[in-house]
C-alpha cells in the first residue's frame, strides 16, 4: 500500500476518535441535565463545572482531530 | 494544504494569511512585518472592542442598554473570577477580562457575514495556533510568575496533593508535573481546533451549495438543504465562539487559583 493511501486511511481511523468525543460530551451534558431536573435550585451553581467538564471531554476529541491532520499533512 | 474533493473544494483557503496593501516586503532587521489580513482583523477586533467599552463608560446611575451590556460582561467575568479564585484574584481581573473579550470578539467577527460583498470574507484570527498559543503562554507565564513570586519553591507542593501516601509521591509528582506542563498547549489547542473545525465545516457546506447550483436538476435540492445546514451550523458556531472564549477565561482563572491558593 502506498503512503498516500495509508495516510488517508489513517486519517479516517483517527476521525473515529472524534466521534467518540461526541459520546463523551453528550455524557457530560446529559448527566448535568439529569441532575438539574432532579434539583433545579442547585443547577445554576454548578454551571461552571459543567463547562470545565465539557472543555476536558472536547479537548480529547480535538486531539484526535489534530492527529488526523498530522497524519494527512505532516507525515512525509 | 492539498485541495480536497474532486472539483477544487479548498476549505483551507479561508485561513491563508496574506500581506495586504502591498506590504509584503516590509521588514525590520530581516524579520518580515507585513501588514497581513490577520493583523487587519486583530485591529478590527480591537476597534470594535474599544467602541463597545466606550459606549458603556457613561457611568449613569441607572444604566441605559449599552452600559447595561458592558456591565453585564464585566460582572460576568468578575463573578467567574470571584467564584474560582476568591478575593485575591481581583488584581487579575483586567487580564482575564481582556482575554475573554478579545477571544469572544475575534471569534464572533470571524463569523460576520462579510461574504455578501463579492470577493471579501472575514478572517478568524483565533483559527491560527500562532495566536492561540501566544495567548495560552501568556496565561501560563502569568501563572508561573505569580506562583513562584508568591510561594517560592513551595510552589512545587502543588504537584503533591494532600494525603498522598509517601510511597507514591515520586510517581504522582511526575504525573502531576506532566499534566501541568501540558496546560498551555491544551489551552491554545482547544480554541484553535474549535475555530478551525467550525469554519472548515461551514466552508464545506458552502461549497455544496455552489456545486449544487452549478449542477442543476437535483442539485438545486442539495443546495437548499446545504443552505439550511449552513444556517444551523452558523448558530452552533456562534454558541461555540462564546463557549470557547468562556472556557479559555475559566481555565485561566482556575490555573491562577492553583498558583495563588496552591490547593
Amino acid at each position: 500500500m502506498d503512503l498516500a493511501s495509508a495516510k488517508v486511511i489513517g486519517a479516517g481511523l483517527a476521525a473515529i476518535g472524534v466521534g467518540m468525543a461526541a459520546l463523551g460530551v453528550g455524557n457530560v451534558f446529559g448527566s448535568f441535565l439529569e441532575g438539574a431536573l432532579r434539583n433545579p435550585g442547585a443547577a445554576d451553581g454548578q454551571q461552571g463545572r459543567l463547562f470545565i467538564g465539557f472543555a476536558a471531554a472536547e479537548l480529547l476529541g480535538l486531539i484526535a482531530f489534530v492527529i488526523a491532520i498530522l497524519i494527512l499533512f505532516v507525515v512525509k | 494544504m492539498a485541495a480536497e474533493g474532486g472539483s477544487g473544494i479548498d476549505p483551507m483557503h479561508q485561513f491563508r494569511v496574506e500581506p495586504l496593501f502591498g506590504s509584503g516586503d516590509w521588514a525590520i532587521a530581516g524579520h518580515n512585518i507585513a501588514f497581513t489580513n490577520s493583523a487587519l482583523f486583530m485591529v478590527i477586533t480591537l476597534a470594535v472592542l474599544w467602541l463597545f467599552m466606550l459606549g458603556g463608560m457613561k457611568r449613569a446611575l441607572v444604566p441605559g442598554r449599552w452600559q447595561a451590556a458592558v456591565e453585564g460582561m464585566t460582572s460576568f467575568v468578575t463573578n467567574m473570577m470571584d467564584a474560582n479564585i476568591g478575593p485575591q484574584g481581583r488584581k487579575f481581573t483586567p487580564y482575564v477580562f481582556s482575554l475573554f473579550m478579545f477571544i469572544l470578539f475575534a471569534n464572533l467577527i470571524g463569523l460576520f457575514p462579510l461574504g455578501v460583498v463579492p470577493g471579501w470574507h472575514p478572517f478568524t484570527v483565533t483559527s491560527h495556533i500562532t495566536l492561540t498559543a501566544v495567548l495560552a503562554f501568556f496565561s501560563f507565564g502569568i501563572v508561573l510568575v505569580v506562583g513562584f513570586l508568591r510561594h517560592g519553591f513551595h510552589f512545587f507542593s502543588l504537584f503533591v496533593p494532600h494525603g498522598t501516601p509517601k510511597v507514591m509521591i515520586p510517581l504522582i509528582f511526575v504525573i502531576e508535573l506532566a499534566s501541568f506542563l501540558v496546560r498551555p498547549f491544551s489551552l491554545g489547542l482547544r480554541l484553535f481546533v474549535a475555530m478551525t473545525a467550525g469554519h472548515i465545516l461551514l466552508d464545506v457546506f458552502a461549497s455544496f451549495v455552489v456545486q449544487g447550483l452549478n449542477a442543476g436538476g437535483i442539485g438545486y435540492g442539495v443546495s437548499i438543504l446545504s443552505f439550511i445546514m449552513i444556517v444551523g451550523v452558523s448558530a452552533l458556531e456562534l454558541l461555540v465562539s462564546a463557549i470557547q472564549a468562556y472556557v479559555f477565561a475559566l481555565l485561566t482563572s482556575l490555573y491562577l487559583n492553583d498558583a495563588i491558593n496552591l490547593h
